[in-house]
């Protein structure tokens, strides 16, 4: 949020880093793989279905060109149904390094973000990512971050809990 | 906090303008004519705005005092930092999905297999555009 001094959750697990200045989330994560094994689960069409869509629905990939200058586009789908969409450019590919991709939500045409991930080799075998999303404003920043929390009222705390991030 | 709570909670939250208010009461109190000052509205469509917020919890004044400072309830600043740690969680819930997925490719390949699936990744790209709409 930007109404208070730095927000920032910090665990072994994900850090979520929101500075309240600055349109922007950081999120980090270590990872028990070396670098060209977490990049390849990141754009490996057959490996991202696998875990980057939310829980409680299928990923769709309609399309998936993960190199520099390609474009994605991916649907969630519940009970066969399109529920959300989203797409994007491969703004970079850059092997086991750095992956920067636009993201748009096309139930919000006019937004788009610019999400930069780095892989930071730890030695023996470890990969630390750091995601770093810039978004329009501070307010879009915080409706995304309080994303999760509107479907929660509707669909209440238990559901709520096992419910996976934005994208 | 219960969900009718919450519903009303994010429904007053969910206003640009409400949450501006909000953002300026973080700072220190203020009065309506105050919150009034830097926006293109009247008093009246203000207080209308404080209305909802008070409603909803978020924010108090003294009893029947039309010109008290508003107070912001120091409650709303667990509400934000409960809405990054529900934001983290969701985001540490995937990536356990991937430590998962990287835990199964463990048996399929060497280092420089990886990197030749990668690139056969990117050579063979998914365009079935068709299946979009």
């Amino acid at each position: 949020m930007s109404t208070n001094a730095a927000h920032e959750t910090t665990t072994r697990e994900t850090t979520i880093e929101a500075d309240p200045k600055l349109p922007t989330i950081r999120i980090i994560r270590d990872f028990a793989a070396p670098p060209d094994k977490v990049f390849r689960a990141w754009i490996d069409p057959e490996l991202v279905v696998q875990w980057l869509g939310p829980k409680s629905t299928e990923m769709r990939l309609d399309q998936w060109n993960a190199r520099t200058g390609g474009n994605y586009r991916y649907a969630a789908l519940q009970d066969g149904q399109e529920v959300a969409a989203f797409y994007g450019s491969f703004h970079e590919v850059r092997r086991n390094e750095r992956l920067v991709q636009t993201f748009t939500w096309e139930g919000m045409p006019d937004g788009v973000s610019l999400e930069t991930m780095t892989f930071e080799d730890l030695g023996d075998g470890r990969t630390r990512t750091i995601g770093l999303s810039v978004v329009e404003n501070l307010e879009a920043r915080d409706a995304i971050m309080a994303s999760g929390m509107e479907v929660g009222v509707y669909e209440g705390y238990e559901k709520l809990d096992a419910l996976l991030a934005k994208d | 906090m219960s969900e009718d709570r919450l519903s009303r909670v994010f429904a007053a939250l969910a206003d640009p303008t409400r949450r501006d208010i909000v953002a300026r009461l973080a700072v220190g109190d203020a009065t309506v004519g105050q919150l009034a000052a830097p926006y293109d509205v009247s008093i009246q469509a203000v207080s209308k705005h404080l209305k909802v917020l008070e409603d909803a919890g978020l924010v108090s004044r003294s009893r029947d005092a039309q010109r008290r400072p508003r107070h912001l309830e120091a409650e709303v600043f667990d509400l934000m930092t409960a809405w990054i740690e529900r934001y983290r969680r969701q985001a540490e819930e995937r990536y356990r999905r991937l430590d998962a997925v990287l835990a199964s490719m463990d048996d399929e390949a060497s280092g420089t297999a990886r990197a030749t699936d990668a690139r056969s990744a990117e050579k063979e790209p998914i365009t079935n555009e068709g299946a979009a709409s």
